[in-house]
């Protein structure tokens, strides 16, 4: 019990993880699948900043009375990582929108039935 | 000199914007042609520079590593800096008239901003020392190749593009959920300090579970067989240009990569007591023969040399999985070889598809009586790829094979043989597409590809020719680079 609990956030890391890849692998909506990488991702910026804190720590600022803080490593990574998330997301959701006006639809079975109708 | 190995990103990084705001036209190509050629020069000093001194190990911001992210270059990236380098200053005269010909006029200076982030992207996975580094450069370089590919002048350029999208993210995240896990048991993201802090805690589960996601993830990247359904979409419907230089590069940093963090980031054969070694061999083999067997039926010719690019890759894989210091020479040998001959050929059907805007089978026959040169350039790179003595491609499969021997390994050597003579049925088919079948009325009236495609094509023939004669420079380079590397099996 101890063990399921004291481990929470790894549980809701690996559960937002499997959410999200099986989003991406099991839909054929391009946007749906792209909701579910962004989860997919979110559960790794969850892990990082779950992995950089520290018991009885504060937010990593300078401030007199305050000595224990989190490591803030991981926060600036993950910064980072989400600004490459975001930008992938709004590149990916900008192919959609080509495909749905050089198809007409973002359904991915769809698309290949065009593809190989021609 | 001493900021050769920062130079080598920057430059293309504040170039890009700059290349951005031009006007479209010729000076975006100019200046991109400029920033190339730079940074060829710079990644041959470079190259020279470890060769007669040793290793470098640049402080970025001057902060002193761990804590700094350091560029640490040694001979095995310093050579795959100087291929993705090269391989962009070859292709860059090319472009100019190919990329006029493919890609809309409003959107030319766009296309060269886009080249040189994902040249920027290249160079930074193979200069910087800093593994979370590692992981921006590679988005990068995924960015804005997803962006160059989705370019393509037919729709399903849209498709591939976002295909390789979501398999790339899904390869970096993967990358990236393995470094968390081991900076969570080290405490640091730098690759050398890594490797002094991982051997001590090599039991740990985190750490093998962080090394299966870093190794997939590259694996993804690096279109290793089964993960390489990506590729061959990218590459059919790629502009010319980009698929030129993608084949040539992009799949290479990723061998790299692989190799890196299997031998210097996992030191003291790690890599061995997994399941990894056999698991390349494996793939490799598979990769071999199945994309090469896919290869065969295509009718696309581009879509043809991207699945025997996937069985390239399987020769890399095999020799990563040998984990012999003859088999890593052989995967760097192959690795550079490779983007030779792959670059020739790609360059040789971009000028077909220049000429007559298609590159099925059934649209080619008899171009190779109107297109000698171009024709021409298609049998050394053919042959290359097959392994004919005398040409590059010959080296690097020899290599692999005394790899194989080496190892006693009798199933990679006969599937290294059955993977060349495999390569001889695709290689044929284009040929004798080209030259043996009657040509077509509309081919008849078709001209030789112009001088500005026709010299790079070539430049890139005969470097398949000198390399498979000459091989002292190349396999001295690649048997530092694996002594580098530290490959431990026997």
């Amino acid at each position: 019990m101890d063990f399921i609990l004291g481990h929470y956030n790894y549980w809701i890391v690996i559960f937002l993880m499997m959410v999200g890849f099986y989003t991406v692998i099991s839909r054929g909506n391009l946007v749906k699948k792209i909701v579910g990488l962004n989860i997919f991702q979110v559960s790794v910026f969850l892990l990082y900043i779950s992995l950089s804190t520290v018991d009885g720590g504060t937010t990593p600022i300078v401030k007199e009375g305050f000595d224990l803080y989190s490591n803030p490593l991981p926060h600036v990574l993950i910064l980072t990582a989400i600004v490459v998330g975001v930008a992938t997301t709004a590149l990916g959701l900008a192919l959609v929108v080509r495909i749905k006006e050089a198809y007409g639809t973002i359904e991915e079975d769809e698309i290949h039935e065009q593809d190989h109708s021609l | 000199m001493d900021h050769i190995s920062l130079l080598l990103v920057v430059i293309p990084l504040i170039a890009a914007p700059i290349v951005a705001i031009l006007p479209n036209g010729r000076i975006p190509w100019a200046l991109t042609l400029l920033v190339t050629a730079v940074c060829a020069a710079l990644a041959g000093v470079q190259l020279w520079s470890i060769v007669h001194e040793g290793v470098i190990s640049y402080e970025l911001g001057g902060w002193a590593p761990p804590w700094g992210i350091e560029y640490r270059i040694d001979a095995v990236n310093a050579f795959v800096a100087l291929i993705v380098a090269g391989i962009a200053a070859i292709t860059l005269p090319y472009a100019l008239l190919s990329v006029e010909k493919e890609i809309p006029k409003h959107q030319i200076s766009l296309f060269y901003c886009a080249f040189l982030l994902c040249l920027c992207g290249l160079l930074g996975i193979t200069q910087t020392g800093d593994i979370f580094n590692v992981f921006v450069f590679l988005e990068v370089s995924s960015l804005s190749s997803y962006a160059l590919i989705s370019l393509g002048k037919k729709r399903q350029a849209l498709t591939s593009a976002y295909q390789y999208l979501i398999m790339g993210t899904i390869g970096a995240t993967f990358f990236l959920i393995g470094v968390g896990l081991l900076y969570s048991q080290t405490g640091t993201l730098n690759m050398a300090d890594l490797a002094e802090r991982l051997p001590a805690v090599f039991e740990h589960k985190t750490v093998h579970t962080g090394f299966a996601f870093i190794v997939i993830g590259i694996a993804l990247k690096l279109a290793l067989f089964p993960l390489h359904l990506w590729l061959p979409n990218a590459y059919t419907y790629a502009p010319t240009v980009i698929t030129i230089f993608l084949a040539a590069t992009a799949t290479k940093v990723a061998v790299y990569l692989m190799l890196r963090v299997l031998f210097t980031v996992f030191p003291n054969g790690f890599a061995l007591g997994t399941p990894a070694d056999e698991l390349f061999i494996i793939l490799g083999i598979a990769g071999i023969l199945i994309a090469s067997v896919y290869a065969i039926y295509q009718m696309d010719i581009k879509r043809l040399l991207a699945y025997s690019s996937v069985a390239q890759v399987g020769y890399m894989a095999l020799g990563i999985g040998f984990a012999s210091a003859m088999g890593v020479t052989a995967t760097i040998l192959h690795l550079f070889n490779h983007a030779l001959m792959k670059g020739a050929l790609f360059m040789a059907v971009g000028a077909i598809i220049y000429r007559i805007g298609a590159c099925r089978m059934e649209n080619i026959h008899g171009l190779g009586r109107q297109m000698p040169w171009t024709f021409a350039a298609i049998i050394i790179g053919g042959l290359s790829l097959i392994g004919v003595p005398g040409t590059a491609g010959f080296i690097s499969k020899w290599y692999l094979i005394l790899a194989a021997l080496e190892q006693e390994n009798w199933i990679a050597v006969a599937v290294i043989l059955i993977g060349s003579l495999l390569a001889v049925v695709y290689v044929g088919k284009i040929i004798e597409a080209l030259y043996f079948k009657p040509a077509l009325e509309t081919n008849l009236t078709v001209k030789e590809a112009p001088l500005l495609l026709l010299l790079p094509t070539w430049v890139l023939a005969l470097a398949n020719i000198y390399f498979g004669l000459n091989t002292e420079l190349t396999v001295g380079i690649a048997e530092s680079a694996a002594k580098m590397l530290g490959a431990v099996a026997k």
